[in-house]
């Protein structure tokens, strides 16, 4: 019995928590809009869901060799945000490059999990951007399913805030319903895996932004094209479950908070002087690329550091 | 009065795993037939021998020890003759020199063992005398000499005695049934304390999940107007030394500095209770409260144990280790140190608790990349970056961990206790620290 004592460093106990289990909480967190996705835009939503998936995790088990293609679950939760970002019916080998460039360019060629400089999902994205504009930007109506024009290109007038809210416009698949996406953010807050400094950052901006810089008029319309711009687009998804993203935000409570506020101004620039109508994905890819340096120069105050200056 | 509120930066919440002892008084051990003596139990240099193979010692006599200043004289815990003066198992891992004394069951105290009625006319430097000659160290399980702890450098004021009873490492209750059960020598060997270093004021901290010994303590204080006692926040590391002195005064040990440099000096439950016990009836520190508990231990209890009982015999009067046993810990789980044998292997005066744990709760991790999740950054007491120091040691980069304040460091363990990604920080930390405090030792 003596012989089989374990002799390990301290500390002896270790809370439950697990890369898998942080990542299962993000794909609990992705349910409702992903169910929103599916209610609007119909069976065409779900399998590029499905597919995106498929393709990411298949790509890393593929990568890493591994038999268990679910992992530790960061493909699974990479390939839905990926199709959640695009279009809700856009062609099926669309979606399979998306999901396996993601996993090789967004993410292995760094060195795979927690060293990728770039959100993958987001990488991706912005590759399929450049190569298939058309198919990027094929928007649908909701149930309906007729090709209609996101809220971002018609404008403030004529979108009712109730449909923006609950996401009953055309726009991509995951990102509409700001309903959803909040209430999965509830969640991500209650496990203590995000916390309110990036999306407040970001969605405050936002809303500051198209306030004073789009909005006209008396105060309650100028508010209200700043709900507008925190509401349409990819804004909501961008900042509570992209721009949130642990491996390619800063790990200072201060640098946090910088990096929502960049995020959303980046953001607000595309949309009111740059030549796309949305710029969620350019502005978080961008405000990635600074992140180590933010978190350099945002090191927290040392215990007992001020006292020894004196 | 309440400090519930007022807390420290970080810190993480275990379950408590109190509850198997804490309801339990504190047992006397059996007299051991055997004592083992290590020379070196506390941080400092060790003692030599100053007794000879074949003498008689009696109960409270010294047995060993050195002119050096960081140092604490170690004593015979039983009456007996010195058998043998070999090497024993030692917490730290490295077998230290011990007296090996064989009880003749008369339990005799030595003579210069004899209660100090007029303790209270001693003056601070007698006080200091007799805290070192009965060889007090700290019993949290730093086990820092005493004495030295109560020598400020010259010119120092020291406005506050704090007492940690905090107890905040799961599992441990021995210094909670102290409380609990000595209250009044307690508050006066806080007493003694203060009047060595010349403290106007006495606070202690008790966290909040123990209201009895919070109620327990203010009973027995109620007298001392200089004496305060306070229900702290259950929150581990609350007892952290540097911790409990910016939660009672707000100040800030500097980094790199001792806790007299903002006129404070901390002292453990069960030291206070040791100092009472030297002052005022002559008695060296030869026996503790020990908790002994966990899953693989068949009667978990608080026992008073001489220190120098092997171990084994320990763990038999609690019943014994249960077969699927896998890990013994000196200590609490967040700190304590895991063993590889418990033979030859003695209780010594910082074994606040032996806690064995069976092979359901005992995991080996496998070590995944960081996520950059930041929760050691938000649970790190001392506002460090454990991940970045991690990864530095990780690749060999002992520079980097040092510009990243590897040395600021308490080694409380929470950053090692959320990481999702099981990533063993606090041990690469310790690591630097090793090879950083060899580096500046060398220039």
């Amino acid at each position: 019995m003596e012989a089989k004592l374990v002799v390990s460093s301290s500390p002896h106990l270790r809370a439950p928590e697990t890369v898998q289990s942080v990542m299962i909480d993000v794909l609990v967190a992705l349910f409702p809009a992903a169910l929103a996705g599916v209610i609007f835009f119909g069976w065409r939503g779900l399998l590029t869901m499905v597919l995106g998936m498929l393709s990411a995790m298949v790509a890393e088990a593929i990568v890493l060799k591994k038999k268990n293609i679910f992992g530790d679950g960061s493909a699974a939760v990479t390939g839905l945000l990926l199709a959640m970002t695009l279009p809700p019916a856009p062609p099926w080998w669309l979606v399979v490059i998306g999901g396996v460039v993601a996993i090789l360019i967004g993410k292995q060629v760094f060195g795979g999990i927690g060293n990728n400089i770039f959100n993958p999902a987001l990488v991706a994205r912005a590759i399929l951007m450049a190569s298939w504009a058309g198919h990027m930007t094929t928007w649908l109506r909701p149930l309906d399913l007729a090709t209609a024009a996101t809220p971002l290109a018609t404008g403030v007038e004529g979108t009712s805030f109730i449909n923006l809210f609950v996401g009953a416009v055309p726009g991509s698949l995951g990102e509409t319903s700001a309903f959803a996406l909040l209430l999965g953010a509830a969640w991500l807050f209650y496990k203590g895996h995000i916390d309110w400094r990036i999306p407040g950052g970001y969605l405050g901006t936002v809303f500051l932004m198209g306030t004073f810089f789009d909005g006209s008029g008396s105060l309650m319309q100028m508010i209200s094209m700043g709900l507008f711009h925190m509401l349409a687009g990819g804004v909501m998804l961008g900042a509570l479950f992209m721009a949130t993203d642990m491996v390619t935000s800063p790990v200072t409570a201060r640098g946090r908070l910088i990096f929502g506020i960049g995020c959303g101004f980046i953001n607000m620039l595309i949309r009111l002087f740059g030549a796309y109508p949305e710029g969620t994905t350019f502005a978080i890819l961008l405000m990635n690329a600074v992140t180590p340096l933010l978190d350099n120069l945002t090191l927290p105050r040392k215990f007992g550091e001020v006292a020894k200056q004196q | 009065m309440s400090l519930s509120f007022k807390t420290f930066r970080g810190g993480v919440h275990p379950g408590h795993f109190k509850s198997a002892t804490e309801k339990k008084p504190v047992a006397p051990a059996r007299p051991p037939a055997l004592v083992i003596i290590p020379m070196g139990q506390h941080i400092g240099a060790p003692c030599e021998p100053v007794v000879a193979v074949g003498d008689e010692v009696k109960k409270g006599q010294k047995v060993g020890d050195t002119q050096a200043f960081v140092s604490a004289p170690v004593h015979a815990s039983v009456s007996g003759k010195v058998v043998k003066i070999a090497p024993c198992n030692h917490p730290l891992g490295r077998p230290v020199k011990a007296v090996y004394i064989e009880s003749d069951g008369q339990d005799m105290w030595h003579e210069d063992v004899r209660p100090n009625p007029d303790w209270e006319k001693a003056g601070p430097d007698e006080l200091k005398k007799i805290i070192r000659s009965a060889g007090i160290v700290g019993m949290g399980g730093a086990t820092f000499p005493t004495h030295v702890k109560l020598s400020p450098p010259p010119g120092t004021k020291i406005d506050y005695v704090l007492v940690n009873g905090a107890e905040c490492e799961p599992y441990l209750t021995s210094d909670h049934r102290a409380m609990l059960e000595r209250p009044a020598d307690m508050i006066t060997g806080l007493r003694i304390i203060m009047k060595t270093v010349g403290a106007p004021k006495g606070c202690i901290g008790v966290e909040d999940n123990k209201p009895d010994a919070v109620q327990a303590l203010k009973n027995a204080a109620a007298g001392y107007s200089d004496i305060e006692v306070h229900a702290l926040h259950t929150k581990y590391p609350q007892g952290a030394e540097k911790q409990l002195i910016k939660v009672f005064t707000g100040r800030e040990v500097p980094s790199g500095g001792l806790p007299s440099a903002v006129g404070c000096v901390v002292q453990n439950v069960g030291t206070c209770i040791a100092v009472a016990d030297a002052v005022c009836f002559g008695k060296p520190l030869i026996e503790r409260i020990v908790t002994i508990t966990g899953s693989g231990i068949n009667e978990p209890r608080n026992m008073l144990v001489r220190v120098g009982t092997p171990m084994e015999e320990v763990i038999e009067q609690c019943g014994g280790f249960k077969p699927n046993v896998r890990k013994v810990i000196l200590g609490g789980p967040m700190m304590g140190l895991a063993q590889p044998t418990v033979e030859n292997f003695p209780v010594i005066k910082g074994t606040s608790g032996i806690l064995c744990l069976t092979n359901l709760e005992v995991e080996l991790y496998d070590i995944r990349p960081c996520i950059k999740c930041a929760k050691c950054v938000d649970v790190c007491p001392v506002s460090i970056m454990p991940l970045f120091i991690g990864s530095a040691v990780e690749q060999g980069l002992y520079d980097r961990a040092e510009s990243s304040n590897a040395m600021d460091c308490i080694e409380c363990g929470c950053c090692t206790y959320v990481c999702p990604a099981k990533r063993p920080l606090v041990q690469w930390i310790r690591m630097s620290k090793a090879d950083i405090a060899a580096k500046r030792a060398k220039k």
